[in-house]
């Protein structure tokens, strides 16, 4: 059609105007993402992408909190634990941050290792990220057996205030643990390949770096749900 | 659009990303300090609720913490400092649209909350 030909007028020099010639600029991605590796890029854009996803579901929580008439469940209280007959509050959620949180450490040192081409390290590194992550979901598993086998929380009920509770609880924290699963199970992979020298041969060390995007996404959105639906 | 080619990298600090090949150098203490500082901070947004501040302080405080974190993650831990301006707009510009939708459900959840008031009878 005239369209595609105009925008192939930009390869011999003469500049496509109009519709053609905003289709032509934006198509250029290359240009807006130069000297960026390919793989991370695409990560970028699916962790934008997944920014709007957990916004959505955050902010739902914000509209049912906002519009229930019932008392909301006091997280303080929820989350608390007794250990050794003194009950200390939202101290679980306390230690799952910590442990995210030194995951993400290891993780941003694993990178660097890679890039130093230092084998054993960086596996080594990423092995201990993603046992963080793993006893992460495993305090998380714990969490959802206590709400619902001893509190009775339910997504439709519970016996703490509003009913809009569990549903956003299960919903948001839900999500949040499968991303945690699967970043472990993807930093399982890599790291093997990093102990079996795949990146030498290639002397690309840059899949490491793309997991390490995608596991500080997972930390950073902890970050948010922290804040906004544990201690608000 | 104006892609004239910007030679030199708008960030200061180290060479910004010379190619994927070569990678990105910082000394591990730079990593080390990060973490120390995400400790720090999540031990205050911590302490927040073990103190039980109340009110718009409570609110403040968290949301401080938040944004503190979340900038050294995305800044150091992924990189953001590095990169060329135009992938770290064509990331966190978007995402500021997400304010409008923030607004537009914070006045539906104030209809609706009213509603249930006056018609339900402080029903679910």
């Amino acid at each position: 059609m005239a369209q595609a030909i105009e925008t192939n007028a930009a390869a011999t020099g003469t500049e496509p105007q109009g519709l053609g010639g905003f289709a032509a600029d934006w198509s250029a991605d290359q240009e807006v993402f130069r000297h960026v590796h390919w793989g991370k890029a695409m990560m970028w854009i699916f962790l934008l992408s997944d920014t709007f996803i957990f916004s959505c579901f955050l902010t739902s929580y914000m509209t049912m909190r906002a519009s229930a008439t019932l008392p909301w469940p006091d997280p303080s209280k929820v989350f608390a634990l007794t250990i050794g007959g003194q009950t200390i509050p939202l101290i679980l959620i306390a230690i799952m941050t910590f442990v995210l949180i030194s995951s993400s450490g290891t993780m941003a040192m694993a990178v660097n290792f890679g890039y130093r081409r230092n084998r054993r390290v960086t596996a080594a590194l990423m092995g201990a990220t993603a046992l963080l992550g793993a006893s992460f979901v495993s305090m998380q598993a714990f969490e959802w057996h206590k709400l619902i086998f001893e509190e009775g929380v339910r997504p439709w009920t519970n016996p703490m205030g509003a009913p809009q509770f569990g549903a956003s609880f299960f919903m948001i924290t839900g999500f949040h643990g499968l991303h945690v699963s699967a970043g472990v199970i993807m930093l399982a992979i890599v790291a093997s390949k990093v102990l079996r020298g795949h990146y030498d041969r290639r002397a690309d060390y840059s899949a490491v770096e793309i997991a390490g995007l995608y596991w500080h996404f997972v930390d950073l959105v902890w970050v948010f749900i922290f804040a906004f639906f544990y201690l608000w | 659009m104006n892609h004239t080619p910007s030679p030199a990298p708008m960030q200061a600090a180290p060479p910004a990303s010379e190619g994927h090949a070569g990678g990105q150098q910082h000394p591990i203490g730079l990593y080390l300090k990060v973490w120390g500082y995400l400790f720090v901070l999540s031990t205050m947004s911590y302490l927040v609720d073990y103190f039980h501040v109340q009110g718009g302080l409570r609110w403040f405080l968290i949301v401080t913490f938040m944004v503190l974190k979340a900038g050294l993650i995305v800044s150091i831990f992924m990189h953001m400092a590095w990169e060329r301006i135009s992938l770290i707009y064509a990331i966190l510009v978007p995402p500021l649209c997400l304010a409008t939708l923030v607004i537009l459900m914070a006045i539906e959840s104030d209809y609706t909350f009213w509603t249930r008031i006056l018609f339900f009878d402080r029903g679910g």
